[in-house]
Parts: structure tokens; sequence; C-alpha cells
């Protein structure tokens, strides 16, 4: 069951736009998540995919058929809510088999399919139950049950972790995952936790501003991000974007900051003015005197296996570096930070440099 | 219409309530200070008085003067134990009036609930100019009685009312409702329910609209149907207000007095004459207070046991 989506568009009201140009292929057993900072109409296009939603302009395809007029149940997809959409006055077991009865099952299938499907997300001790007389885990497997049930192959999850604790994130998102590969499903997932998207996804879908802004592999998104927002949007601590310009004297030479750092490239700088992108893990720091520093340390954070150094480069700006074990400095201690050759190139309206929207959207 | 029903159910929470309170406080020895004894009696003091002269000296009055024979102006003269109940629960005229009241509220209270809800249903749904079919169809909560009594007076009118127009266009015979006793009971529900369905519906429009809209989305997604969905999802989760509804509209029903006085006067040959109807002409006309009594004691059992009826049935298929 593949799910395609052509120049995708939704306003309200004609005017408030939500979506605009998305388009998309999500193949047969992919796991799809969609992700973006909250209000950039990741869950409306989950929801036109799902029939709940109307379309404005463009196509939603499944399997080569264009279902925009289709009715939700038409479409054969199943659906995990948020809060789970649970009926309270439905024990666990009746909760699962609900869309079977509404669908007029026989009741040996309606049993198979339910027992089947408790056991598979190990409530069957708990079948008995109101929604309730469960945890927010134990809520959420129920909704994953009423999915594996109800036998579609094309399965919509909107942000269907958010209401847990970290912990139990950890592990419900492995269930899912388990559950996913096991029963071959496609699975589009929204998510606004870039972790979440980078663990479990096979391709991402990046939106932002109503409008795509990659899409690709956790790999490609995470090395090759498209612009400044995608690159800001994945990774822990987040990148450090750095005003840079090309030496005049040398071509190869890129002078970051004011001055603060230069680095000499294999390849021609490419822009006289532009911005680099350089992770965390990829500056390096070495204790200096005052007359070799480039910057000063404003705070540290020690995580255990890894230190945090926060630090103001002379230029003023500020740039976060992610330094192995314990990592001791005093406050305004000066030192000398150093980039990495792992740089990416941004122009000043944050693209990045050396590839296209249009190749950076399908990449 | 609202403050009565409200008293009613409210009172055995309250009074629980009351006895835990004062088990707790009598443990924790507040009651041996004799100063706040005496406060106390000042706080309940109004409370007391006001309830004792308007609710309970009538209610140990009424039960009273049930037990005796009394005068003209009310005062009992000879004790004569339960013969009154006696007389009125063997007495056919009675029993009949009794029967006419259980058809009337069983009729209000099925047929209010089923349009109520029917209409709710649509109301709730979001379309353009919803919220006139709202304000419309919860209009009738602000009428008072006398004005509905007289409103379908005129449409019941045998000769220039509005069914009478209706049905002597469409060639059919002439219904002589107030005044025929096959039709008049009838008329008497219709207007009741007329009056009710405004209330009705207003609660239930609430009671539909703070039910999750994703309960319907992810039934939709799993191939309910619209009708599936009423039945499955919106009539269980507001089932504790289905429960509220048809209690107040079953004790408003034994209650009805002003619109079979407006409308009927109890008639034709005792068609209408229900309970409440009856108390107030053997009372008020005929002077026979003693019995009017007993028949108000008798009455007020009666909806004891429908409501608590009512409660064990509904209890099972309600969730809280």
């Amino acid at each position: 069951m593949s799910i395609s989506l052509r120049n995708v568009r939704k306003d309200y009201d004609q005017q408030t736009k939500v979506l605009e140009k998305v388009s998309a292929e999500v193949q047969t057993g992919e796991f799809f998540v969609i992700v973006g900072p909250s209000g950039c109409g990741k869950s409306t296009l989950l929801r036109m995919i799902a029939g709940l939603t109307p379309i404005t302009d463009g196509e939603v395809r499944i399997n080569d058929r264009v279902v925009n007029e289709l009715p939700p149940k038409a479409r054969k997809l199943t659906m995990v809510f948020q809060n789970y959409a649970l009926y309270p006055f439905l024990s666990v077991w009746d909760n699962v088999a609900f869309g079977l009865k509404a669908r007029k099952l026989s009741q040996s299938d309606v049993q198979n399919r339910v027992n089947n499907a408790l056991k598979m997300v190990n409530l069957t001790d708990f079948k008995n139950r109101k929604p309730r007389e469960l945890s927010g885990g134990q809520r959420q497997r129920v909704a994953l049950a009423r999915a594996v049930a109800s036998d579609a192959d094309i399965c919509l999850m909107d942000e269907p972790l958010s209401n847990l604790d970290a912990q139990l994130r950890i592990r419900m998102r492995q269930e899912i995952y388990n559950l996913q590969r096991k029963l071959g499903l496609t699975l589009i997932y929204v998510t606004h936790d870039q972790v979440e998207a980078m663990t479990m996804a096979d391709h991402i879908m990046v939106l932002n501003d109503q409008h795509v802004q990659q899409i690709g592999t956790p790999a490609e998104i995470y090395q090759h991000p498209a612009n400044e927002f995608v690159a800001q949007f994945f990774g822990t601590p987040q990148i450090n974007i750095l005003p840079a310009k090309r030496s005049a004297e040398n071509s190869h030479l890129l002078t970051v900051g004011s001055n603060d750092m230069q680095v000499a490239l294999n390849e021609e700088v490419p822009a006289d003015q532009l911005r680099i992108g350089v992770r965390p893990d990829e500056l390096t720091i070495s204790r200096a005197d005052s007359v070799d520093s480039n910057a000063v340390v404003k705070n540290t954070e020690f995580l255990g296996n890894e230190t945090i150094v926060y630090a103001t480069l002379n230029s003023g700006d500020n740039v976060r570096a992610v330094l192995p074990g314990q990592v001791n400095f005093r406050g305004y201690e000066p030192i000398k930070v150093q980039v990495g050759s792992h740089l990416l190139f941004f122009n000043n309206d944050g693209e990045r440099i050396g590839l296209t929207k249009e190749e950076a959207v399908h990449a | 219409m609202l403050k009565s029903p409200a008293t009613h159910s409210s009172t055995a929470p309250v009074t629980s309530d009351k006895a835990k309170s004062k088990a707790e406080r009598s443990e924790s020895g507040f009651w041996l200070n004799a100063k706040d004894k005496y406060y106390a009696w000042i706080f309940l003091g109004p409370s007391l008085l006001i309830l004792g002269v308007f609710i309970f000296y009538p209610m140990f009055r009424t039960l009273y003067l049930s037990l005796f024979l009394t005068n003209t102006v009310g005062k009992p003269t000879v004790f004569v134990g339960l013969s009154n109940y006696i007389n009125l629960l063997t007495s056919a005229d009675y029993l009949s009036s009794l029967g006419v009241t259980m058809v009337y509220v069983l009729a209000v209270t099925v047929i209010t609930i089923a349009l109520g809800l029917i209409l709710a249903n649509y109301a709730s749904k979001q379309l353009a100019g919803i919220g006139i079919f709202r304000t419309l169809f919860s209009a009738t909560m602000g009428v008072s009685v006398s004005v509905a009594a007289i409103f379908w007076l005129f449409i019941f009118n045998p000769s220039t009312g509005f069914l009478a127009l209706v049905s002597n266009w469409l060639h059919l015979p002439q219904i002589n409702w107030l005044t025929d006793p096959g039709w008049a009971m009838l008329a008497v529900i219709i207007t009741t329910v007329w009056m009710n369905l405004g209330f009705t519906f207003l609660i239930l429009l609430g009671a539909m609209q703070s039910v999750p809209t994703t309960l319907y989305e992810a039934a939709s997604i799993e191939g309910a149907t619209p009708r599936y969905q009423l039945f499955h999802i919106t009539i269980p989760m507001i089932s504790p207000t289905l429960f509220f509804v048809s209690i107040i509209t079953l004790i408003e029903g034994f209650k009805s007095f002003g619109l079979i006085d407006l409308m009927t006067k109890g008639g034709p040959t005792n068609a209408t004459n229900m309970l409440v109807y009856r108390i107030y002409k053997d009372a008020f006309y005929s002077g026979n207070y003693a019995q009017a009594s007993a028949e108000s004691l008798i009455l007020t059992v009666i909806i004891a046991i429908f409501t608590l009826i009512q409660f064990k049935v509904l209890e099972k298929r309600v969730n809280y």
C-alpha cells in the first residue's frame, strides 16, 4: 500500500494558508515520519490523508488511486490519536473490538482478531479493564491494539507518544517500531520530536512554514540538511551557525566570525559572504592564554559521558561544543575554539550552498 | 422548572455528606464545646425556621390530616386511621386517575427524550446557520405554562384552530381535541412534550458537545456509520445526562398541574384528571382535605418508587 502526495495544498477560508506544495512518495512497508515544530501543519497533513480534513488542492493517492473524495472508512487505513480516542465506557477488549463490530465482522473473526491484537501488545491480562483503570502506556497500547486488529495496511499516528513520560516514550518507541516491522505496516507518523523521527524513520519529511523543507533518510537529513532550519531542528545540542567570509587574499581560506578562526579548505570557499554550520561535536576547544584565545567560557553542563561547553567568541557569537568526558573550566576562562573540517555552508537566506531548493526537497 | 428537581436530586448526597461531617466532628470533640454549640444553632436557626415552617410542618400536617376526617375548613374531626387510604385505593375513580397519570407521565418522558435526542443530534453538527436552529429548538424554555396553554388552545380550537384548518384543507374528519375523551390525553401530552423539549434539548446538546471529537473520528475511520456512532458512542457518552433528564421529566410529569387546569380541567369525563389536579379539586372544590392529604402522600410514595427504580435500573447502564 503506497501513498503518494502531489502538490497538496490546504487553506482555511481561502486565505489562511496551512500547507502548500506538499509532495511525497511513501513506499509500501515504509516507516515515514512527518516532523516539524507546532503549527507547521503536520497534523493537518495527516488528517487529509485520513480523510478527516478536506483537501483544498492537489492529490492524495493510495495505491495509485486518487482518494481525495473518499470518506475515511473507504481508505482502508487506521489511525492512532494523540489522546488515544478510547471509549471510556467500554472495556479494553470492547475498545479493540469496536471498529470490527461496526463493520459487522463475524463473531469468531472479531474474537480472533481482538485476542491476537491484545496478545501482540501484551494486554491480554487487562482485557476486562476500563481505560481509566490503565496507565498512560497501557492506554497507548490499547490504541495500538486497535490499529493492529483493524488489519489495515496503512497506519497513521498523530503524536502518539507525546502524552507519555520520557522513559516510557523510549520503550513505546521501540514497541511501535517492532510492531511496524513485524506487520509490514505502511506507517505515517507525525511528531514534533526530532529524536523520534531520527530513531524510527525510514524517511523523514521536515515541515516548516507551510512548506516541505526536506525529505530524506535520517542520515541524509542530519548530514546534508537542505537549509539552516533543518540543520538546527535535528541534533542536540543545536548546530552552531556562524557568519563567515572568504578571505580576500586566498579564496581557499575561510574566516569565521570577526577573524576569530581561519580554516583552510581543500576547495574554494563557495561565496564571499556566507554562514557556516558546525555540529557541537565538531568543535575543538583548548585552553589558551588571553593573547592566543578567541573565546571565553560562559557555562558548562556535565552530562556524565560528555560535557557541553557554552562559550562566546570574541566576535560576540555564542557557540556550543560537546567534549567527551568531564572537562572543567573556570567561568570566563579564555579558550581557543577551532572548527573541524566537516562544515555546512549556507547563504544569507539560510539555503544550503551547492544544492538548489528543488534538489534538496527531492534528495 | 429546574428548581424542584434540583432539590430532589441533591437531597440524597447532601444528607449523607452532612451525616459524615457530623460524625467526623463528634470524633474530634467539636460538639463538646458549649459556646460552639450556641453558634451552631445561631447559624442553623434561619434555615431550620424556613424549612420547618414551609416544608416540615406542612409535611407532617398532611400526614396527620390524612388519618382523620376533616370539616369544610380543614379542621380534623374524627380519627379514622388508614381508611382514607383504603377508600382511595379501592375507588375505581381514583384508580382510573392513577392509570391516566401513568400513561401521561410515561408517554411524556419517552417522547420528550426521544425527540430531544434527535434534535440535539442534528443540532450538534457543525453546519452553517446551526445557531439559529439551536435557539429555536431551545426557545420553549422561555415560555411560561400559561402562555403555552393558551397558544396550544388556539391550535387545538375545533373551529378556528390551526389543526382544524389543516384537517379541513385535507378533507379529514374534524377532531375535537380537547372535548373528545379519546383525544384530550394526546393533546395534553403534545403540549407537555412541546413545553419540556426546549430544556431537554439544551441539556442533551450540551452533553453531546462535550464528547471528544476524536472518538467520532476514530470511529469513522474504523468504518462506523453515523447511526452506529449515535447508538454506540453518543448515547453511552451522554448516559449520565440522559439519566438526569429522564428523572426530571418524570417527576415534572407527575407534578403537572398548570397545563391541565388551563386546557382541560381534568376533563372530558376525567380523561385527563391527573393525580395533582385531583388533589387540588378534592381539597379546594370539594373541601375534602383529609382525602386530598392522603392522595398527596400516595403521590409522594409513587414518585419516590419511580425515582428509585430509575436509579436501580439505570445505574447499571450509566457510566459516570
